[in-house]
């Protein structure tokens, strides 16, 4: 398989909705072994000025991979799931992501580059909050919030690399 | 005590932790991730892409070593920015029905830079998994007031 070089410069629109949920922010934070109470009692997160449960600063992963795995799942990227390496991570936080959020992620790929017989992708995903009430259409994308930014480079290596 | 800014100097220790790792542990930030890639609970898929056995998601890693900042800084929104590159695999041994950890992941954490005008200061992580520099450039910046 060969990585599409035109790959840099596309997007993929905000597909579906995902929901956070306080069950799911306390399993993906006993998950990574956070303990801050924050992540865990309502109270404890409103004393610290949030309407609901925090999530721990790597959540956004979930919203991120389901965007990115548009791009890998794409038959047109020429992407070898078997041969990804993740190379490196950043979340940029707008906000703090809340339970109860609606979130929806834009994806763009802003770098291919040529290493070896493989390559190195980067992905930004851009993750937003909709409004609540907000459906599907152009309501839901003009009523939406910057939560966080997730850049993402993953190699994909070549055969024999 | 939450840290306050002022106080705060570059090169300060925010303290250490050591983190274990069981296969177990995997499996279950497979199931909350949803990243379910073999590489990181089946042996022979494992060694069969030519890695040495089953390794940590680097994820995992990330995700885990950033609580030392977390509870450091008193409230995990505090953490506006968060970046590392992943620089070698953590293997994970089977330790399945034992009290053995597989893995131990050792992270410390000091004040790299501190910027008044914004109110921030980042952290920079040292972590290490059997004796080697597992993250680099690990950094994360802490809203603090």
């Amino acid at each position: 398989m060969t990585i599409n070089p035109d790959l840099q410069g596309r997007s993929y629109p905000a597909k579906e909705v995902y929901d956070v949920g306080r069950e799911k922010i306390r399993e993906f934070a006993r998950a990574v072994k956070a303990t801050h109470p924050a992540h865990f009692e309502v109270d404890a997160a409103r004393a610290l000025g949030h309407s609901d449960l925090v999530a721990p600063p790597t959540f956004a992963i979930i919203v991120a991979q389901r965007a990115d795995a548009q791009l890998i799942e794409d038959p047109d990227a020429g992407i070898d799931f078997s041969r990804v390496v993740h190379a490196d991570q950043r979340f940029i936080h707008h906000r703090p992501i809340i339970a109860g959020d609606r979130l929806v992620a834009e994806l763009h790929v802003d770098g291919v580059r040529a290493m070896g017989g493989g390559a190195m992708i980067t992905t930004r995903s851009e993750i937003f909050a909709l409004a609540a009430g907000a459906t599907d259409g152009e309501a839901r994308d003009e009523a939406r919030e910057a939560v966080a930014t997730a850049t993402s480079s993953i190699l994909v290596r070549g055969e024999g690399q | 005590m939450t840290p306050t800014l002022s106080e705060l100097a570059v090169g300060q220790d925010i303290g250490s932790r050591s983190i274990s790792v069981t296969r177990t542990d995997l499996v279950k930030y497979a199931g909350a991730s949803g990243d379910f890639n073999p590489i990181h609970w089946n042996e022979a898929f494992a060694t069969g892409v030519g890695l040495p056995g089953v390794i940590a998601h680097g994820m995992f890693t990330m995700g885990s070593a950033v609580q030392l900042v977390t509870d450091w800084a008193g409230d995990p929104a505090a953490v506006i920015d968060f970046q590392t590159r992943f620089t070698k695999p953590v293997p994970v041994s089977d330790t399945t029905g034992t009290a053995e950890a597989g893995a131990v992941i050792e992270v410390s954490g000091a004040i790299g830079a501190l910027d008044a005008a914004v109110g921030t200061a980042r952290v920079d992580l040292t972590v290490v998994s059997g004796g080697q520099k597992v993250l680099m450039k690990a950094q994360a910046v802490v809203r603090l007031a």
